[in-house]
């Protein structure tokens, strides 16, 4: 044993190894998706060269382009750091959307009872009443799956179907507009909210409100809350392997329900600041989920797992992803290429990271096998029981 | 209103459905291949867009919807293997892989819509086909038997399909593999080309069930499909992993949509009490899941890559 015991250096050596592919996996997904993109480009007559500068320019070149992308970003983060709670707890959320519907109505409809209360009561209102609905969205598909041995991944789907239809129903009658009414219109739309529950604006008569604030907010929280509580290290440790968790005395059940309330709650606050902070200050619908969601429920595993699923990563991730989809526009005013074309990129990127993933898990086991002979040699070694700290697990 | 109790209304209405049933009865059965090889293919939805997308495109060009099927078809033999790659091959996670699929099927289908056609224009579509005889019966013969051609074959790969997976070799094998891929392996039973195919079916059967969807509306959009991709994944386990009960689910999501379009173009309930019946089978399915859940057990190796002798 000691003589074939790995020295600290090569320890070292094969973590920083791992390390370097977890980074580089989501950077060269992001690269091969652009390739792609290139030859689709070319493949529509546009130069890709001048296509791309046109998106980077037009999602970053200017102040108004960074504000239109910290917009954009807002609900992707927030969802993208959702789906990371979950991934860490080892359930899978399919559910953003779903949940970002379940917010906004439950903002909506808070909101719309709260005619003559102050902003400093009916704003945080409004937001919680989001972040309640998103949770109470994603507990249920968490219960369903701790007690009756549901897979989450349908129920998710099967509630956003259902999350969907509520809403276009209570859209179209209970909640419409009653000027919609009036006219014959009949525009499934909710009336104006109250001007008290606006996201305020840094600059009055701009566009730039709170949101993407309360996105990094609630991101920094959750990175807290996941490496930095005992909450969060259950959370995790049942993600690691609920068995161990289970002979630790932890409940795999409630941490499972508690890891889908949460990030529910995520994409429920995604949703309400999504109604909150739109230009007519309205809820409308198209009748489809992606009508009011613009795909973010998906589009936030997109940006989760080029986060490496940590929530500060995530942070950098959707600005970016936040950016390729206000880019987009640019382009298609450049090269008449349509937005489309992001949404095809960013589903490559899933599965160029999920096509990589194998071959930095093998990296990573070898590692760890590295490592662990290394514990073993030195049994005395802190095996401490308090939360360990993030540096060394952030991209397990 | 006394109208809608009449036979005629009443028989267009259920013929409706079963027309209304197919895609999602075809995506679900593919799906059906797929799980019980012990593959979970989330990409349904996108592979049915880009099908739908071919099928439509091929019809308007071609005034021939048999080719757009038929292009349908490819669109899905592509995705399927594409599929297969990525979750069996490079032994991706399942629970997201698919995600993928269906972000690149939504974006790229309205891509070409956008740069190809354009505006909506409406297609060709699928001739009535009735059944010499047994179309004339009252009542049943319109019901069953006075469809277009594809729709007969749809219903008709459910016994097929019955027949494949529980009486021939490659069935077997197919729930070897889902059931214990090692046991299977060991058998020589090649795990790998086994799911390469349950998988490829699925995705084709998921091309047809687009373009069939595409074709039968005569037009095609961003979207299309409104997440019925996802829902036949659903059915899927709604029907307990068999053709029968895939079909079962698919009918009662069909019957609904028709009743609810019917009570809704009749001005019979307010527009948004129908909005809240088009939720019934979405809440139904949630619980089924849950007797699902209970009372029939998915294949044992579903979602599971495998890994000689790992």
């Amino acid at each position: 044993m000691t003589s074939r015991e790995p020295s600290e250096a090569a320890v070292r050596r094969s973590r920083l190894g791992s390390h370097l592919l977890s980074y580089s996996v989501p950077v060269l997904a992001v690269l091969g998706a652009f390739a792609i993109g290139a030859v689709m480009l070319a493949a529509l007559g546009a130069n890709p060269f001048t296509g791309f500068w046109a998106m980077a320019k037009g999602a970053f070149g200017s102040s108004g382009a960074l504000v239109e992308t910290a917009l954009k970003s807002t609900p992707l983060l927030l969802v993208g750091v959702g789906i990371t709670i979950a991934f860490r707890a080892n359930v899978i959320n399919i559910g953003g959307e779903g949940q970002m519907v379940a917010g906004a109505l439950a903002s909506t409809i808070t909101a719309l009872g709260m005619t003559d209360v102050p902003a400093w009561i009916a704003l945080p209102l409004a937001l919680a009443a989001g972040v309640a609905g998103g949770a109470i969205w994603g507990a249920i598909p968490g219960a369903l799956k701790a007690y009756f041995g549901v897979n989450e991944i349908l129920s998710t789907i099967m509630l956003n179907v259902v999350a969907v239809q509520a809403m276009n129903w209570l859209l179209r009658d209970p909640l419409i507009d009653p000027m919609e009414i009036e006219r014959g219109t009949r525009i499934p739309q909710t009336a104006r909210l109250p001007e008290s529950t606006d996201l305020p604006l840094f600059v009055e008569g701009g566009r730039l409100h709170i949101g993407p604030l309360i996105a990094v907010g609630a991101a920094v929280l959750v990175y807290v809350l996941l490496w930095r509580t005992t909450s969060g290290y259950r959370l995790r440790a049942v993600g690691l392997s609920a068995d161990a968790a289970r002979y630790a005395g932890m409940s795999v059940e409630k941490n499972v329900v508690w890891a889908l309330t949460l990030s529910g709650a995520m994409s429920g606050l995604a949703g309400a600041i999504l109604v909150l902070g739109s230009e007519g200050h309205r809820m409308v619908t198209d009748g489809s989920t992606i009508g009011f969601t613009g795909s973010a429920g998906f589009n936030g595993i997109v940006t989760a797992l080029f986060g490496g699923l940590h929530p500060l990563w995530t942070i950098p991730s959707s600005f970016l992803f936040g950016g390729l989809l206000v880019g987009a526009i640019a382009l298609q005013r450049a090269a008449q290429v349509p937005t489309a074309l992001v949404l095809a990129l960013n589903g490559l990127v899933v599965l160029f990271v999920v096509s990589l993933d194998r071959y930095r898990r093998q990296l990573k086991e070898r590692e760890e096998q590295s490592v662990s002979s290394v514990v073993t040699a030195a049994p005395e070694s802190d095996e401490s029981d308090s939360p360990p700290s993030g540096e060394d697990d952030d991209h397990g | 209103m006394a109208d809608i109790f009449s036979a005629t209304v009443i028989v267009a209405t259920l013929s409706s459905g079963i027309r209304l049933a197919v895609p999602l009865l075809l995506a679900s059965l593919g799906e059906a291949f797929g799980q019980r090889s012990g593959v979970l293919n989330l990409g349904v939805d996108g592979i049915m867009l880009l099908g739908a997308f071919g099928g439509y495109f091929t019809t308007l060009k071609t005034q021939s919807p048999w080719l757009g099927l038929a292009v349908g078809l490819g669109v899905g033999l592509v995705l399927g293997l594409l599929s297969s790659v990525i979750s069996v091959s490079l032994l991706a996670e399942q629970g997201i892989s698919g995600i993928g699929v269906y972000l690149f099927g939504l974006g790229m289908s309205d891509l070409l819509f956008q740069k190809l056609v354009g505006t909506p224009l409406p297609a060709a579509s699928f001739q009535k086909s009735p059944i010499p005889f047994l179309s004339e019966i009252p009542v049943v013969g319109d019901l069953f038997f006075n469809h277009s051609i594809p729709i007969y074959l749809a219903f008709l790969a459910i016994p097929v399909s019955t027949v494949i997976i529980n009486r021939t070799r490659f069935g077997m094998n197919i729930r070897a593999v889902g059931e214990n891929p090692e046991a299977a392996d060991s058998q020589g039973i090649s795990v790998t080309r086994v799911r390469y195919a349950a998988v490829t079916i699925g995705g084709i059967l998921a091309g047809a069930a687009g373009a069939v969807l595409a074709i039968g509306l005569g037009i095609f959009q961003q979207n299309l499909t409104n997440a019925q991709g996802f829902i036949a994944i659903a059915l899927v386990y709604f029907g307990a992993w068999r053709p029968l009960g895939v079909m079962a689910g698919s009918l009662v999501y069909g019957m609904v949509s028709a009743v609810v379009l019917l009570l809704k173009t009749r001005g019979i309930i307010p527009l948004g009490a129908s909005d809240l019946a088009a939720m019934i089978p979405a809440v139904i399915t949630v619980l089924a899941l849950v007797v699902a859940a209970r009372r029939f057990r998915a294949p044992t190796a579903l979602t599971k890559p495998f890994i000689r002798g790992g």
